[in-house]
């Protein structure tokens, strides 16, 4: 079913979403990916305030290419979501809504997603230019010195991504491709 | 006769075709993604093909690189052995054409100078350079800088000859399995069976950049890729791992000579932003 939805994602909306889902997200989200991720977890681990405000936050990881003269970003698809799961149960804990990315997340972040009632989107990989599209701002928030891998606040109009893993429990890598298995010849 | 070449012409080809091949596909590439968006039968999956065709577009006609992940450069470099070259060192103007590509081009750079380190080069180098010498007076350049959503899920295979081609199906069928949603298919899956450990994964890299919609010239591997192909698609993970028929565009296989005792298989997957070009000096 397709959905449009304003951020943030409020628990009533995430409960309300099911795998499968076809999303466009309309409003701001933070950039993050695999340094920025690591940074954020040292900090939760040492107890220090972090940079970014995580309550009922979506987060996109995501690299993105320059951006050329007067764009908002370059290319800025999904990256592989898997990588940032060692830090995505604390980051879950401590506030974050939704995440978005491509790619299988481990048991622990689905089942901290069943617990946070969170959502885990996936956008499409490889979609760069399409979605930069979709892309109307986008800041630096910190971490300059990481680059591509900086924390960035965007401001996104329907950015098109559908549920993987709801709070429910479902995550649709595991049942779409059954559905379209076919038995050895 | 020995022929001259200035290396600064490497620079400058090396240099355009990382800004080509991250913002157009190859013909054969294109052609397969439109035929699959045809041919998908799960709803999901055709409108995720759809949108890669916009994408495609979009990437072509406003010079927004295809996928964010521009890839670290790969380069083949075919050299005629009557070449002789002046102006500097050819690994440097590899890098040079590259550095140039990848800062005026606005592609990403992604790579970093030490593994554990981490700090980013911030100009995309070095390349990984392959050199082959060849007979003759030319220069062939081929490259294909590599995403590593799907360099990651690539694997070697130490199988044993008793194995044989029952265990090189299931090599192929597991690293593609496990791969799932996480490499971006539908993907280019490019094979090398044989020769030594780094030998396959060198002919599994060189094989992605042969033309999907050529089979191998040698008969039974032709039908291997062909057999792979189908299997791979039974497996339903399709367009963007979301369930489909569409889940490998080619399989394309090399092979070479091997020792008695092993059967080497190299699985190097590329998503559906499968990027080369070759140039001839």
């Amino acid at each position: 079913m397709d959905k449009k939805i304003r951020l943030p994602i409020t628990e009533e909306t995430a409960v309300s979403l099911y795998a499968g889902d076809y999303v466009y997200l309309t409003g701001k989200m933070y950039v993050a990916r695999d340094a920025a991720h690591k940074r954020l977890s040292e900090l939760m681990e040492k107890g220090k305030e972090l940079p970014i405000d995580l309550a009922q936050a979506t987060v996109y990881y995501m690299g993105p290419s320059p951006a050329r003269k007067g764009r908002p970003i370059g290319s800025a698809g999904p990256t592989t979501a898997s990588r940032m799961d060692k830090y995505t149960p604390a980051l879950l804990d401590n506030g974050l809504r939704a995440m978005i990315g491509k790619g299988k997340r481990s048991e622990e972040v689905l089942r901290s997603i069943k617990k946070n009632k969170a959502v885990y989107f996936a956008a499409v990989g490889g979609a760069g230019a399409l979605l930069s599209k979709c892309i109307k701002r986008s800041e630096i928030v910190c971490y300059e010195d990481l680059g591509a891998e900086a924390i960035r606040e965007i401001e996104v109009e329907d950015l098109p991504a559908v549920v993987v893993a709801d709070c429910h429990g479902n995550d649709l890598y595991q049942t779409a491709a059954k559905e379209y298995e076919k038995p050895e010849k | 006769m020995i022929r001259t070449i200035e290396t600064s012409v490497l620079t400058q080809q090396i240099s355009e075709m990382c800004i080509q091949v991250n913002h157009c596909l190859s013909p054969d590439m294109e052609a397969a993604l439109k035929n699959a968006a045809q041919t998908e039968v799960s709803p999901l999956g055709k409108k995720i093909l759809g949108d890669l065709q916009k994408n495609l577009k979009i990437a072509a006609g406003e010079q927004i690189p295809i996928c964010q992940d521009t890839g670290m450069a790969v380069v083949f470099l075919e050299i005629g052995q009557d070449v002789h070259f002046t102006g500097g060192s050819v690994e440097d103007a590899v890098n040079e054409g590259v550095r140039q590509g990848y800062v005026s081009g606005y592609l990403r750079k992604s790579v970093v100078a030490d593994p554990i380190e981490r700090i980013n080069t911030k100009d995309n180098t070095p390349a990984v350079i392959h050199y082959s010498i060849v007979p003759g007076d030319r220069v062939r350049i081929t490259l294909a800088p590599k995403g590593f959503g799907s360099e990651n899920m690539s694997r070697v295979f130490m199988l044993k000859p008793a194995d044989g081609i029952e265990g090189v199906k299931e090599a192929i069928l597991t690293a593609v399995r496990d791969a799932g949603p996480n490499a971006c298919p539908p993907m280019v899956v490019g094979v090398g069976i044989g020769g030594t450990f780094e030998k396959s994964a060198l002919m599994a890299k060189q094989a992605l950049t042969r033309d999907i919609s050529k089979s191998s010239p040698v008969p039974w591997v032709a039908d291997l890729e062909r057999e792979m192909k189908e299997k791979i698609d039974c497996l339903g993970i399709g367009p963007g791992g979301l369930g489909g028929v569409t889940t490998a565009l080619a399989v394309n296989i090399n092979t070479f000579a091997t020792h008695i005792a092993g059967l080497p298989v190299a699985v190097n997957i590329c998503c559906h932003v499968n990027r080369h070009q070759t140039r001839e000096l």
